[in-house]
């Protein structure tokens, strides 16, 4: 097999497991990863179309798909950044709508409150 | 010296393809969120020398830089921010099975299509190798991204500082005025706080070096965007300095400079070279130079600014113990 050919499967196999995990991971952050592994994927088949094409012009990876990867990882980096805050904002109001031993505001305490399980409803109750 | 000889760059493909598939598989499959993330944090460096093989270091730099190193902070910062909670059960296991079959197929037809592609192979070396000489950029992926295809990249950019407003409008009403918060962690230990004083003098050339020799040789805007916006988390992690409130008028700057220099560029293009984003003959390296600088600056602001979330009172977020929860379940 070729580099092209192995890392082509390579692709298409991530594409598949990030779709699993996107549809059965267990948190959300977990989902939001898998996310990642599938956008990771497609970008690996169409680095593997890039170096057929690089071949097929005498290069190593034809410029123009690696141009539009680099593009779609930063913007892929963008989308995630955005996912993870939308995440912990939740989080936050999640915690701010649980009223007992919330802290709101408590002035200038060290910004670190280790709250172990004690602030989340659900945290308790794991199988 | 003796010369000695190397093993063939091949033998490593499939072993390589193989370890790639298997962390993808374990850091779906493993029960530990913080576990996942460290996971994921290898998976891009895997993937990056994947990319190397693929004869495309441009985007073997960019991943390594984005996918490897920038992710796994943002990754982590977050993972102990939420702790390792159970949101969604596992399904029952005929379920389980029909998805995961289901997902092969998928793969399976992906995998058809990648191993049937037609051939000859579509190429666009030649007209690329063509119009080249006449901006003077000897990397053909800097060529592209700057003048080719500049439409995706001046998007790509806005898209970028669109990004950050959002995530800014993420804080809280009354946090507006505040800082982000994102890395904040209490005392950082004495070893990050030795690091972040020895390795953005460092970090700043190597990011520099990378937008300046990516005219000719691999590296660009992103690449070194990407390690300067790294060293900015590194002095704010270790808490050598503070993120700037979103209030400041020279981070707000910051990220429109690179946006706003290519649109303006872009539009006199219209008038001086006869269309959109293109460039005067006699100013054309000048031209893609002041815009590349500002898109670097740009870029590394932005990065860096997405990664330490929005603005948030002191307080407003607690780290929960990712251990606890995880015992708890093993239990």
């Amino acid at each position: 097999m070729t580099e092209v050919q192995i890392y082509g499967v390579c692709g298409a196999g991530l594409v598949g497991i990030g779709l699993y995990g996107a549809i059965l991971g267990r948190s959300a952050l977990r989902r939001l990863l898998a996310f990642n592994l599938m956008g990771s994927g497609v970008f690996l088949v169409f680095g593997a179309i890039a170096r057929r094409g690089g071949i097929a012009g005498g290069t190593l990876s034809d410029p123009v798909p690696q141009a539009l990867v680099i593009t779609g990882l930063v913007v892929a980096f963008a989308a995630t950044a955005l996912a993870v805050a939308l995440l912990i904002r939740l989080a936050a109001v999640d915690r701010e709508e649980a009223p007992p031993s919330a802290e709101p505001g408590s002035a200038d305490a060290p910004s670190v409150a280790t709250t172990p399980s004690a602030g989340s409803p659900s945290a308790g109750t794991s199988p | 010296m003796p010369e000695i000889p190397l093993p063939d760059p091949r033998w490593a493909d499939l072993p390589l393809a193989l370890a790639v598939l298997g962390l993808a598989l374990w850091l779906t499959l493993t029960r530990g969120d913080r576990a996942a993330v460290i996971g994921f944090t290898g998976y891009g460096l895997l993937v990056a020398v994947a990319w190397v093989r693929l004869g495309s270091v441009d985007v073997a730099l960019t991943e390594a830089a984005l996918g490897g190193g920038l992710m796994g902070v943002l990754l982590l910062t977050a993972v102990a921010r939420l702790g390792s909670d159970i949101d969604q059960p596992r399904p029952s296991l005929p379920g389980d099975l029909l998805i995961g079959l289901l997902c092969l197929g998928v793969a399976a037809g992906l995998a058809a299509v990648v191993l049937g592609l037609p051939s000859p192979a579509p190429s666009l070396v030649a007209a690329v190798e063509d119009h080249q000489a006449a901006i003077e950029l000897g990397n053909p992926v800097a060529a592209v991204l700057i003048a080719f295809r500049a439409v995706d990249t001046l998007l790509e950019s806005v898209v970028l500082a669109l990004a950050v407003i959002v995530l800014w409008s993420f804080g809280a009403d009354r946090a507006w005025e505040a800082r982000p918060r994102a890395l904040d962690f209490g005392e950082p230990s004495p070893a990050l706080v030795l690091l972040a004083r020895l390795l953005p003098p460092v970090g700043l050339i190597v990011g520099v070096h990378l937008f300046w020799t990516g005219a000719d040789h691999p590296g660009g805007p992103f690449q070194g965007g990407a390690v300067l916006a790294a060293m900015a988390l590194l002095v704010w992690l270790a808490r050598l300095g503070r993120p700037p409130p979103v209030t400041d008028g020279f981070t707000r700057l910051g990220i429109v400079v690179g946006p706003l220099m290519f649109l303006l560029i872009g539009l006199a293009g219209a008038v001086l070279a006869g269309a959109f984003l293109g460039y005067p003959e006699a100013f054309t390296k000048p031209l893609i130079l002041l815009i590349e600088a500002a898109k670097t600056l740009s870029v590394a602001v932005a990065l860096a600014l997405l990664v330490a979330g929005p603005p948030a009172l002191s307080g407003a977020l607690s780290v929960r113990r990712a251990g606890s929860t995880e015992t708890g379940a093993k239990a």
